[in-house]
């Protein structure tokens, strides 16, 4: 607790030199103003990045990176004090350790000393009130050395994070009185402030590069452990998908990513039509008024929550089309069994499909020249003839991309299939047959009470790369065509 | 050689075929855009349909004798001893009730009062005990008490549920509805505004007429505000660096490549990053509000990045030019004068980024949002940012796996209720952009 409060006064002290430093530098040029850098505020601004910004940065990387520290350290304290044998699970009593830490650092401070006597040995009846006060499940057969361990463990956090702390004030109470004897009225502040700012900047823009680098490092290494423990070519080349959390599963992404296509296949069939005749309509026939009511009123399909669309094809659609085709149904055919199946999410989310497929083609039709339209009346050709003829093959490369961008957006949609598209995997050609894909199988390999080691649950990180692999790729070609189509004409 | 003789003032064949195709032709169009409009009505429709009848209840009223005798043995109005008894020590003064209720008012039924008060929501007589816990003098008076019927008796006054529906149930018989019908004429069972599934929490399995959106209203909210508060600044720090600082060069063209793949990579791989990242390696807590902010901030960001941009640009570079010529620095100029003049179009890129977190729900599966059910209300910030919670969407995902009408109503009322939101968020962005845009 001592590091906290080092801490807050170091941060009160950065505050003051904040309020102070412009006032000094205003007191040192009195009426002078010309002998002046910058701006008086310029200093203050000044006196709070350089001594409030390296102690937050060095704060956030500590915090981010002391897990990582200790989860190490734990490990070799483990193996270096118990001599734990090989076919034990590390992992699980690093998890015990890591309890038993978690536990000491919530109980109350004056029980923690009594826990171990003089001679080093446990005292069980404090242990167990220690795990009372603070709702913990006590469990007398964890060995002993697992307890020691815990709290070495907890020990040394507690100790290295004083240090930290008491290092962070230093370095405050450091930059803090430097920069009261730097700072003068011809100190360059707004050079600096500006600079440090334009790094912020940079810093924020790299944001981005490392989420996706975090979406493939995080990915790939619990891939890579998955392959481990799982044989990679029943993976990619298997034929069954059957996880079996006792071990011995079958898991290959052949089947799910059969019903993934399929599925966002069939979305297509509804979207691209529909999308691509309302966008011709919009574009060339409709009248300003219409267009500017109709086009909002599509995208509003868009923008409709995708559990919205799963909820309408679990409760409204597929039992709607069961009642065609299902035992007893209009039709008298009993091809459907369930209500949920390869049409009923296929349908649903080609309807959700349609303002992509719609809006981007709208654009890029409008984006084809006037000129291109008027030679072709011109010529003699009927509206419908120029539309089909001239329009749609100048701005083919666009609805390709669009098409694409559509497709992409179907094979990693969740809530629809998860809801609407079953859990059977398998290879069939039937609609009316209930199928899986990728992303429902990511989904119930991770929220279920998974182990995070064992291949049924890592699974999911490699269905995971390759979902993210096979969208990107078409992400990729469909922003190549969409942006080098744009060029054409601009 | 044949002559084709028609006159320039009669159609020919072929114009005829080709105007019959332009017709046909705008005919799909036509069709296309109808058959889409169509979709959004019966989305709407269906939505309207279902979900409205969640925000009405059925009650029933009762005059219970709280006797004294079974609830406060001693007569000293001990608050301990009064809580040791359960809820079973209420049932007996529930049925009681009820014998009162149908001698007094003559009612034809040939239920025991023991199956005559099933017809009460299970929680009747929780509800019940905590009303008497909360104020001691109650015990030993009547009162008259609102009861929430069971999920049953609520459909069939809502018309959900029938007595063609119900001939093979057990959990409700032609009997009760009988009873049901005589206590609606007397007034003593009705309708009314449903202020629980405002402010609720969620419920169990067995009582979804006492489930509630409110307590996962509160966590969407909470994690809005971390989206909000992490994602607006992130994002236009980026902007502005990759829009007026950034020298073209290959670097930048990586960042901007990057981000807008990483605008149309599918949500659930934002929730396997933050899966893997925050939880399995930074061990923060599961079902956190605030972790389920963070993954969706990484999510919005790119949205946000380039709404920014595109209005980062659209503000002309004469602007710029005059405020260098007067002697601002680069960076002055960004902050005085382009930043303020983009600011309208960034409001509006940054709340339809927070629409379409808003209604996510395939990262939060993932980072445990639906595994706990909070039952009460956070009290404050930490508690609503750190303990467990759920969100609108997650919520409305829970009840859809129950696969219970009574949870597909509340489903729906859920839906209705993230709608006005996200209609809300949309209105607000148009107007801002109506009201402050400007065309240069």
């Amino acid at each position: 607790m001592a590091g906290t409060t080092l801490l807050l006064v170091g941060v009160v002290l950065v505050v003051l030199v904040v309020f102070t430093s412009s006032y000094r530098v205003s007191y040192l040029v009195r009426d002078n103003y010309k002998s002046l850098n910058s701006r008086i505020h310029y200093y203050g601004m000044f006196g709070l990045l350089s001594t409030g910004l390296p102690v937050l940065i060095i704060y956030l990387l500590w915090w981010l990176l002391i897990p990582f520290y200790f989860e190490a350290s734990v490990v070799k304290d483990l193996v270096n004090s118990l001599g734990i044998s090989p076919d034990e699970n590390i992992s699980l009593l690093v998890g015990q350790v890591e309890t038993i830490r978690d536990t000491f650092l919530s109980a109350d401070l004056s029980k923690k000393s009594e826990v171990f006597n003089h001679n080093g040995k446990i005292n069980y009846e404090v242990l167990a009130s220690l795990y009372d006060s603070v709702n913990q499940p006590f469990d007398p057969e964890t060995r002993p050395l697992l307890f020691q361990v815990g709290y070495d463990l907890w020990l040394l956090e507690k100790n290295a994070n004083n240090s930290f702390h008491l290092v962070l004030f230093l370095m405050m109470a450091g930059s803090v009185s430097v920069y009261i004897f730097v700072v003068n009225p011809s100190f360059k502040a707004r050079y600096y402030v500006e600079n440090i700012v334009l790094g912020i900047l940079i810093a924020a823009a790299g944001i981005a590069i490392i989420t996706t680098l975090g979406i493939v490092v995080s990915m790939l290494f619990e891939t890579f452990r998955f392959f481990e423990l799982h044989e990679w070519k029943d993976f990619f080349f298997g034929y069954t998908w059957a996880p079996n959390f006792h071990g011995d599963s079958e898991m290959s992404i052949l089947p799910l990513l059969f019903g993934t296509v399929y599925i966002s296949i069939f979305a297509l069939l509804v979207a691209v039509p529909v999308g691509l005749f309302s966008a011709i309509y919009l574009a060339e026939y409709a009248s300003s008024y219409t267009r500017s009511i109709a086009k909002p009123m599509l995208e509003v399909l868009a923008g409709i929550p995708t559990i919205v669309y799963g909820l309408f094809a679990l409760i409204t659609f597929g039992p709607f089309l069961r009642d065609f085709f299902g035992d007893g149904g209009a039709f008298g055919v009993n091809w459907m069994s369930d209500a949920r199946s390869v049409a009923t999410a296929g349908t649903v989310m080609g309807m959700m499909l349609i303002p992509f497929v719609s809006s981007l083609s709208d654009d890029i039709i409008n984006a084809v020249p006037q000129s291109l339209r008027d030679g072709s009346y011109g010529l003699g050709a009927t509206k419908s003839e120029t539309i089909r003829l001239v329009i749609i093959p100048a701005a083919l490369p666009g609805i390709v991309g669009a098409i694409l961008l559509a497709a992409s957006r179907a094979i990693g949609e969740t809530m629809i299939v998860v809801l609407g598209a079953g859990a059977i995997a398998k290879f069939s050609g039937n609609p009316l047959e209930a199928m899986t894909t990728i992303t429902t199988r990511i989904v119930s390999q991770l929220t279920g009470d998974g182990d995070f080691n064992s291949p049924e649950t890592l699974v999911a990180f490699a269905l995971g790369l390759s979902l993210f692999l096979i969208t990107l790729f078409l992400n990729v070609i469909a922003l190549y065509v969409v942006r080098k189509y744009r060029e054409q004409y601009d | 050689m044949k002559i084709n003789k028609t006159s320039l003032s009669s159609v020919s064949s072929l114009s005829q075929k080709r105007n019959a195709a332009e017709k046909r032709f705008r005919l799909y169009g036509l069709i296309g855009i109808s058959i889409g409009l169509l979709m959004l009505l019966i989305l709407i429709g269906t939505i309207l349909s279902k979900g409205l009848t969640a925000f009405q209840q059925t009650f029933i009223t009762l005059e219970i004798e709280l006797i004294e005798a079974k609830l406060d043995k001693n007569g000293n109005r001990d608050l301990a001893n009064i809580k040791k008894v359960t809820t079973f020590g209420y049932t007996p003064l529930i049925k009681k009730s009820f014998e009162v209720l149908i001698s007094k008012e003559n009612l034809e039924t040939d239920l025991s009062s023991k199956n005559a008060s099933k017809i009460l929501s299970k929680s009747a007589a929780s509800e019940l005990r905590n009303f008497v816990l909360k104020d001691l003098n109650v015990i030993g008076q009547t009162v008259s008490f609102e009861f929430l019927t069971n999920s049953w008796i609520d459909g069939y006054l809502k018309g959900r549920v029938t007595r063609d529906t119900i001939k093979n149930s057990k959990n409700v018989s032609p009997e009760q509805l009988d009873l049901v019908d005589q206590l609606v004429e007397l007034g003593i069972i009705k309708k009314k505004f449903n202020l629980g599934f405002l402010l609720g929490s969620d419920a169990s399995d067995m009582r979804p007429e006492a489930a509630g959106f409110g307590v996962s209203m509160v966590g969407s909210f909470y994690m809005m505000l971390v989206v909000l508060i992490l994602s607006l600044p992130i994002g236009v720090a980026a902007s502005i660096y990759l829009e007026e600082f950034a020298p073209r060069n290959w670097i930048t063209d990586v960042i901007e490549v990057n981000i807008s793949n990483l605008a149309a990579v599918p949500s659930i791989v934002f929730g396997i990053l933050g899966l893997a990242v925050f939880i399995n390696f930074m061990h923060l807590p599961q079902s956190a509000p605030f972790v389920g902010g963070m993954v969706l901030t990484l999510m919005t960001l790119p949205t946000i990045i380039i709404s920014t941009r595109a209005s980062l640009k659209s503000v002309p570079p004469s602007i710029r030019d005059a405020a260098l010529g007067v002697g601002a620095s680069r960076m002055q100029t960004v902050f005085h004068h382009v930043l303020p003049l983009a600011a309208p179009g960034i409001l509006t890129g940054t709340i339809i980024g927070l629409a379409q977190a808003l209604g996510e729900t395939a990262p939060l599966l993932l980072i445990g949002m639906i595994g706990y059910i909070a039952t009460n209300m956070p009290t404050g910030i930490i508690e609503g940012l750190a303990s467990p919670n759920s969100a609108m969407p997650a919520q409305i995902y829970e009840w859809a796996k129950r696969s219970d009408p009574a949870f597909y109503e509340r489903a729906w009322g859920g839906i209705i209720i993230l709608l006005v939101f996200l209609i809300t968020m949309n209105t607000v962005a148009v107007i801002l952009r109506r009201r402050f845009e400007r065309r240069w």
